[in-house]
This record gives C-alpha cells, structure tokens and sequence, in this order.
C-alpha cells in the first residue's frame, strides 16, 4: 500500500485556457485550433444538446464546481466557457 | 410459392458478420469451416468470483474502423457491433452509404437486452455520485432500438425502422419481418439482423444464476457442446449478423449476386413457461412448420437445418424431437448443425449471425459442423456434423431461433434461382 503522503506530487498544472481547451478537445474530438474564443460549441463545433450536457459535466468535474443549467444555456462559445470557468474559480 | 400475385419475392445479396470468430464474414466463415472454438477466458471484466468464468468474446475489433472517434461515446458496444456488420452487409451488397433510394430501404436490427454495459456503469455513477452524474447519453445508448437507428442515420435509410427484442429469437424476427416488408411492397431493400453485446457482470452474472449456462471453465473451448450428452448449458457470445435483403428483380436490375432467397418465415408462441421451452416442442414445431407453408415447401425440399442448438439439456432435446416431428422420416437425411457450439450464443444477435451462416452455406454448399460432439445422446440422434465441416447438396436451409418468454421464428432460405422473369 502506498502512504497517501508518499503519493507523487501531481504533475504541474497546464495554464487554464489550455486545459478548458484539452477538454473540449477530448469532449467533442474537435482539433485544438478549432477551438478559438470566438467559437460556438453548436455553430461551429458541431455540438447538439446532449454533448452540451456532457461538456458540462466534464467541466464540473475537472474544475470541480458545480454549473446550474441557466448557467449553461449562457455557455455559447469557447470564450463564453473560458471567462465563466475564470470567474466561477476567482470566486 | 403459393400466390405470386401481388407477392414479391426477396433475395439476401449481402451478409455482414463480426463474430467470436472474427472480424468479417470471410474470417467468421473461415473459422466455421475449420470447427474453431470462439470460447475462452472472460476478459471483459473481472469474472473471478463468478460461477462462470467463460464466453466467447468478439476479439480484434478496432471500433473506429467504422464509427468515426466522435461517435464512440454516444454508441453502447451492441450498437457499434451493429453499425459493422451492417457496413459489411452493405459493402458486400456491392453497395455503400448512403444508400440509394433511400425512403425505399429500412433497418431491423434486433437486440435481446440492449446497452447492458451502459446500463450497468451509468448505475455505478448514480449510486456511487448521484443523478447529476449520469450522461446525457444514457438513454440513446442503451435503448435497444439505437443499434438500427445508428445505422439507419449512416446509412441515410429512411424507409421503416424498428427493432424486435424478442430475446434470443430477436435476429430472426428482424430478417423475417423485414422479408414480409419487402414482400408485401412496403420496401424495397432491408438492412436486418441481430446485435448483442452482454458480456458484463449483471448479464453473464444473471444467466448463471438461471443455470443456463455451461460451467465448463477449465475447459471452455469445449464448454458449448450442443446435441452431445454431456452438455450443461450455452455459453454467452456476443457479436453481430446483418444481411442486405431485396426484392429480387431490384436485386438481378443492378447486376447483384444473391446468395439465397428468403421463402418463408414462421413466428409463434408456446404459451407455457418464461424460459423453458413447451415440453411437447408445440411452439417449435408449428413455428417451423409456418415457415415452409408460407414457402410452399414440402419438408423434403429441406436438406440442412441449423438449428437453435443452444447446448442446454432442454433445449436440444426438445428441438431435435421437434426436428423429427416436422419433417418425419425425411428428418434422418437432413444436416442439423448447430453454430453455437463454435460462436456461442449471440442472444438476440444469434438469428442474424445464423441467418449469414444459412445464406454462406447454400452459397458454398458445405454445411458448417457442430463441434465438441464426442459421445451420442439418445435424445439428440439427428446428423449434426459432428466436429468436420461437411460438403453436401444443399437447396435449401431452415433456420430455427427460440427465445426466453415461448417466443419462436423459423427462416427458410433456398439457393437463388437467377433466371428473368416468372417463378420456376
């Protein structure tokens, strides 16, 4: 068994747009210059509303809050995602 | 046949397979052919504190060989099974997506049990971290009808779509429904067959504790011994059968090839237990006696029968005394094979596989063996091609497929007659 406080350090962490990129990425298999501040996630990315609710869900996971569904009715674009990721984490 | 008016008749022009054998139709009828064991081990997931510890398991299958990486996670495995043999079925057909006259072709793809794996994860997430934690593609994943409705959206085929969950008759109901479909101008090409993907804790967990499966685990090359005396019950299988079915004269237009047509289906109901068979073989015996009144066949016209053959105690025994009951002293020239003794039961996906296997072996006239069959059983004293593939005459095949609930169908195939115009 393997002490928790013997457990490695965790690798360090990726700057926050590059890993709200990597999500989406992995998310909706959409290459990362795709993924541009200006892009929709059903415009441009071809989400629909299924794959909205489970970007959401891996959102809530990696960042570890929880986002109500209002708030992700107002996530549109990748920017939109990024500034409400920033906010929610500042907070 | 008995009425040609108003009656159109139905060719299979392509057979798609992915197997406990193999990836493809040719590998798939290859280890047929060779008598391979589909069986071993259970990889999927930990089985060591299951009474049954063996399946047979699909193995080398890249899913992003015909699902795009986008789509993975929206398809449970049965569907993706599905989505692949249809592909091959079509491609075989000598045809491709998106299919021509599209609002005149459909898709039945059965399935006994559905997206059991996704059922059984998205549970472990719920319990384990509550409602806000269960996809969003659960549902579309799971429900038994999205095999066929995937495959319909790839496939661009607008024309009827549903999906029979008829247990482990579920394949043959969906290329039997689909042949009246065509017959009766509904449509005119049908993409149908059988899925299944259940080699999961809850699933092979379940059926043990039926005690309808074979505990044969230090042995399970040997384990699924249908018509042998010392069979102790089917071993799970999981894969997929489609077949590409048209109405004949679309079929010889475009220049295809059949390898059968389809000339009569029989469905009934025994009406008597959840699970095991009438003890008579009542509903067996009037589901394959409706298959060859539809055709018109008399039973001598037969001359191979795969068989349900499920490896179980009762069910062999049933359906051989059932075999014996329809076609009468004609019973002991007949081929009664069971290919579930290589490929292990596919379930609701088990009609599909053995309907491609029915249309190969009138294509190449050899009659694949029942293997594991070492010491003869009274009860079961048909000719099942004991161990060795077996070239034969074969005109025409009946295909038996019984399910949990007294649900049956019966699919006759007979080998294609090519020439223009008017019934011979």
């Amino acid at each position: 068994m393997t002490d928790r406080k013997q457990a490695p350090a965790p690798p360090p962490e990726l700057p926050l747009d590059e890993r709200v990129r990597d999500l989406i990425c992995e998310q909706l298999s959409v290459a990362p210059d795709e993924v541009t501040p200006e892009a929709g996630f059903i415009k441009d990315l071809n989400a629909d509303s299924l794959d909205m609710v489970e970007l959401t869900m891996a959102m809530e996971e990696e960042f570890g809050f929880e986002i109500s569904e209002e708030q992700a009715e107002r996530l549109q674009t990748v920017g939109d995602a990024l500034a409400f990721i920033e906010k929610q984490l500042d907070s | 046949m008995r009425d040609a008016v108003g009656v159109r008749r139905v060719v299979v022009t392509g057979v798609g397979l992915v197997s406990p054998l193999g990836v493809g139709t040719a590998a798939t009828w290859e280890g047929l052919l060779a008598g391979r064991s589909g069986a071993g081990p259970i990889t999927r997931f930990d089985a060591s504190a299951f009474p049954v510890r063996i399946a047979c398991e699909v193995k080398g299958f890249d899913p992003l060989d015909f699902v795009e990486r986008r789509s993975l996670r929206k398809m449970d495995t049965f569907s993706i099974y599905a989505m692949a043999a249809s592909l091959l079925a079509v491609e075989d057909a000598g045809l491709a997506a998106p299919v021509p006259a599209p609002d005149r072709t459909g898709v039945i793809i059965a399935s006994g049990i559905g997206g059991f794996e996704t059922i059984e994860r998205e549970h472990g997430n719920l319990l384990a971290r509550g409602p806000r934690r269960i996809s969003p593609f659960f549902v579309p994943n799971m429900v038994v009808n999205l095999a066929g409705g995937n495959v319909s959206i790839r496939l661009n085929a607008r024309g009827p779509n549903t999906a029979p969950a008829t247990a482990c008759a579920a394949g043959s109901h969906a290329i039997g429904d689909a042949f009246r479909l065509i017959r009766f101008g509904y449509a005119d090409a049908m993409v149908a067959g059988g899925t299944e993907a259940t080699i999961t804790p809850m699933c092979i967990g379940g059926f043990a504790r039926m005690r309808a499966l074979s505990t044969r685990n230090d042995d399970p090359e040997r384990a699924s011994r249908p018509f042998d005396r010392d069979r102790d019950g089917f071993v799970v299988g999981e894969g997929s059968g489609v077949v590409f079915l048209e109405e004949r004269e679309r079929a010889l237009a475009r220049g295809a090839t059949p390898y059968a047509e389809v000339i009569g289906y029989g469905m009934t109901g025994d009406a008597f237990h959840i699970t095991a068979p009438a003890a008579n073989g009542n509903g067996a015996v009037r589901v394959m006696r409706a298959a060859l009144d539809e055709a018109g066949a008399a039973p001598e016209e037969v001359d191979s029968v795969n068989a349900h053959g499920t490896s179980t105690p009762l069910n062999d025994r049933i359906e051989t005394a059932a075999i014996r009951k329809v076609f009468g002293d004609h019973a002991d020239r007949l081929v009664v094979n069971s290919t579930k003794s290589m490929t292990g039961h596919l379930l609701g996906g088990a009609g599909g596989l053995e309907a491609g296997i029915a249309c190969l072996t009138l294509r190449h006239q050899i009659v694949p063996p029942t293997i594991n069959y070492e010491t003869a059983d009274p009860d079961c004293d048909l000719d099942v091609a004991p161990n060795v593939a077996r070239p034969a005459r074969v005109r025409s095949v009946l295909s038996n497929s019984f399910g949990f609930g007294g649900t049956n169908a019966a699919l006759l195939f007979r080998q294609p007659d090519v020439s223009e115009g008017l019934d011979p």
